[in-house]
């Protein structure tokens, strides 16, 4: 059983803040393949499609048949520790500050052997399960988790390391005027975050759901506006320095394209919001969480976007609101490879249409907000950098693996 | 086919360079001091060699090729093995070919290596692609976790005990007490090594070998030269050599001389019972353990308990690592891989620098070496016979 963290002190304001170091960086081009499953919360390993064979470490070339043609495939997770070490003792600097670091062999049921990182609740010679997760480095490792839940597994060091766990956090939730940001606020609180803020723009103008808001735990009101670079920055100023997860709920959206709008009007507000806004989030925020990034039991983990799945392929109904999706999701992919040098996660939330006002002409499925809220805490607890919610999204990813371009001419209608 | 066998081929001058812990030395340096010790021994220019083989980790970004113009020789036969604890083996097998086929006469076989303050560290973020990929990444515990892991299973698989391994690393340090060269000079007791701090579950710190810098070397030539020269001189009566053996045992309990063993044997004429010296590749106690097991001393999963039943110092009933092994001595990287061989042909020639075993006219040498991912991938062995 894993003992629960308690909640840290008070930060004392004279102590140095520990630098954020990473675990080792390199991998080969092939090893790079399994951290783009991981990414998404799968274990895939590679396969020989000439002889069948599940190879592991990846390679190249089959040791069994020496064919080429190796495939990277989703593999059952069961398998059995048949050896153990606790390493004390290591030249690496981002280990050495976390040691005893627990590792085990690993045969899976299926017959590759591993090296993984060993929960604490695995016992060993014995059955687990192995989880792929991405490090603070970014790519993918394997962890042996015990077959079944156990108590406060979440707590344990090695897989907080991997994950970006809301408990005992400090959150911040961009938009608590729409039902996505407000439930969204709501299940962060849920999953133990310590404090709620809840950015709000225009907070003297009332909005729907204010009852909602006032009545979650631990949760408190700041003035918030994602178009105001003011705004943001003062915001900032006062909880920059406390914000260990930001998840970005805004999203301004409009039907019509490029030919069906007059100007540019419409359309700059949605860039304002939805791509600009971001980039002031992450250049008031982002310095500040890259340099807590091991900061102790609430250091600096996530920035959370939720965008359209449309950012993959443009929705011609939708088109304008899709473009500014598509330049979102490539900021975000910007941001991932510069927040990485404090270890913190920049995670996607693609969504199907979201059951609100403006997508109410819209035909079902659409997603409902308490769904993208249960998907960010998802994401947040298994450290899954990209998570597709809903089954319009889950569809959109499927035709998008199959072939980009044909998606585009499907969603053209 | 049957292998031929090393007739007129001579195993001669045994150099070891005293070891340091650490050296702002490079390794050409290292391996220079060892080349020039054996041909001044030989009573040979450098330049009268006519093949070198070379090993070492830190040669970077040089080869063998690079070496030849930085220590101006001109060989006509040439090689670099990179197999870590294997290396004195395989550098004698291709040298001994070598000096029988009439492609060299004089082969100098040398390894050195330096240990700068920081090359241990560094030589392990680029060791193997497996290791970057699929074991630094995980708590990056180098060697120590690999084989921590190794080591945990087959004491779980055999009831080997720490014990065991105990008295095999306390035997080796009273060895390494007569060996001049020995890093370690201090006596260890059963007690230190059981209280020492952990390491590496279940190793701890006197199974784990100190990395220093230092050189060792040894020349390959034919009987009737090594006559001309004047130098006492060993005959190999068999080797050995195997890489990736068994791939598909899950974990490592056994190398590749359990592939070769028979034919080992069947080649040298002899049983393990006529060795009069062992020694094996020590990294690690469980390795230790495996080639006595695979090597046909005892039987399979025994290993520990055999050793640590005998009295392995260099007087003892089973004289084994007689310098003290890396274990005591210190590993010098890819020299790590020579500090046997070149023990062993002292003894099997009589010219120990430490203990001398009495009448000791045969030796067996071990080599096992480079883990690329989760086990040690090359080993192989010889047997040595005094002239």
């Amino acid at each position: 059983m894993t003992d629960p963290i308690a909640a840290p002190p008070r930060k004392d304001p004279q102590q140095r803040t520990r630098s954020p170091l990473l675990p080792p960086v390199p991998r080969s081009r092939a090893a790079l393949q399994m951290s783009a499953a991981a990414a998404r919360g799968e274990l895939h390993l590679q396969g020989c499609l000439s002889c069948g064979a599940r190879i592991y470490p990846p390679r190249d070339a089959c040791p069994t048949c020496l064919s080429v043609r190796l495939a990277w495939q989703q593999v059952p997770d069961r398998g059995h520790v048949i050896a153990e070490t606790t390493v004390r003792t290591t030249t690496d600097a981002y280990f050495r500050e976390r040691t005893p670091w627990r590792v085990g062999t690993v045969r899976l049921d299926t017959g590759p052997v591993l090296m993984t990182h060993l929960h604490g609740d695995v016992e060993a010679p014995g059955p687990c399960r192995v989880r792929a997760y991405l490090d603070k480095s970014g790519n993918a490792v394997l962890m042996a988790l015990p077959e079944q839940e156990t108590p406060n597994m979440a707590d344990d060091p090695e897989l907080r390391e991997l994950t970006a766990t809301p408990k005992h956090r400090r959150v911040l939730v961009t938009d608590g005027r729409t039902a996505v940001g407000q439930a969204t606020a709501r299940a962060l609180s849920d999953a133990g975050a310590s404090i709620v803020f809840i950015g709000v723009a225009t907070p003297w103008l009332p909005f729907d759901g204010q009852d909602i808001l006032a009545a979650i735990p631990n949760a408190e009101i700041v003035p918030l506006d994602l178009t105001d670079a003011t705004s943001v920055r003062e915001l900032a100023g006062e909880i920059g320095g406390k914000t260990d997860i930001l998840i970005n709920t805004a999203d301004h959206v409009r039907p019509g394209g490029v030919l069906s709008r007059q100007g540019l009007t419409t359309t700059r507000d949605e860039f304002e919001m939805n791509v600009f806004g971001l980039q002031r989030l992450a250049q008031h925020f982002g310095h500040g969480m890259v340099g807590r990034g091991a900061d102790g039991v609430n250091s600096a983990v996530a920035l959370v976007d939720i965008l359209p799945v449309y950012a993959l392929a443009n929705w011609g109904a939708w088109g304008a609101h899709s473009a500014s999706a598509a330049a979102r999701h490539s900021v975000l992919q910007c941001l991932r490879g510069e927040m990485r040098a404090g270890g913190v996660r920049v995670m996607s939330i693609f969504t199907g249409p979201v059951d609100d006002d403006w997508r109410q002409p819209l035909p079902p499925p659409k997603v409902a907000p308490s769904a993208i809220a249960q998907a960010v805490v998802y994401a947040l607890e298994n450290g899954t950098e990209e998570s597709f919610v809903g089954d319009i999204a889950k569809d959109v990813l499927a035709r998008w693996q199959v072939d980009p371009k044909a998606l585009e001419r499907e969603l053209q209608g | 086919m049957k292998r031929q066998s090393y007739d007129g081929v001579a195993v001669a001058v045994p150099v070891s360079v005293p070891y340091v812990r650490y050296s702002i030395e490079t390794a050409h340096w290292w391996i220079a001091r060892a080349l020039k010790e054996l041909c001044d021994r030989a009573g040979i220019v450098h330049r009268d060699l006519d093949g070198l083989s070379v090993s070492s980790f830190t040669l970077h970004p040089d080869t063998g090729v690079g070496l030849t113009q930085h220590l101006g020789l001109t060989p006509r036969w040439l090689d670099h093995v990179a197999m870590g604890g294997a290396s004195a083996v395989v550098a004698l097998r291709r040298a001994a070919r070598a000096v029988q086929a009439g492609d060299a006469d004089l082969v100098a076989c040398v390894a050195g290596d330096t240990n700068h303050v920081d090359s241990f560290r560094k030589l392990l973020g680029s060791f193997s692609r497996f290791a970057q990929d699929a074991s630094y990444p995980y708590g990056f515990g180098g060697p120590n976790a690999a084989f921590a892991l190794l080591t945990d299973h087959y004491m779980r698989s055999f009831g080997a005990t720490r014990e065991q391994f105990g008295s095999i690393c306390v035997d080796q340090r009273k060895n390494a007490l007569g060996y001049p060269n020995a890093i370690m000079k201090k006596p260890l007791t059963n007690d230190q090594y059981m209280n020492a701090r952990a390491i590496s579950d279940p190793l701890h710190l006197f199974d784990c070998v100190m990395p220093v810098a230092g050189a060792e070397a040894f020349l390959v030539t034919r009987e009737d030269i090594a006559k001309d020269l004047g130098v006492s001189f060993a005959r190999p009566l068999s080797t050995i050599e195997r890489h990736n053996a068994f791939p598909d045992d899950p974990i490592q309990l056994r190398g590749g001389w359990a592939m070769d063993v028979e034919e080992f044997w069947a080649m040298s004429e002899c049983t393990p019972h006529d060795m009069d010296v062992v020694q094996t590749y020590d990294d690690y106690p469980v390795i230790i353990a495996m080639q006595v097991e695979d090597l046909g001393f005892c039987d399979k999963g025994d290993g520990a308990a055999f050793l640590s039943t005998r009295d392995t110092t260099a007087n003892g009933d089973f004289p084994h690592n007689t310098c003290g092994g890396q274990l005591s001595a210190g590993q010098a990287g890819a020299a790590g891989g020579y500090l046997g061989f070149v023990e062993a042909l002292r003894q099997v020639t009589g010219q120990s620098l430490g203990l001398q075993v009495t009448n000791a006219q045969r030796a067996l040498v071990a080599g096992f070496g480079m883990i690329n991912f989760d086990r040690g991938l090359c080993s192989g062995a010889v047997v040595l016979e005094g002239a």
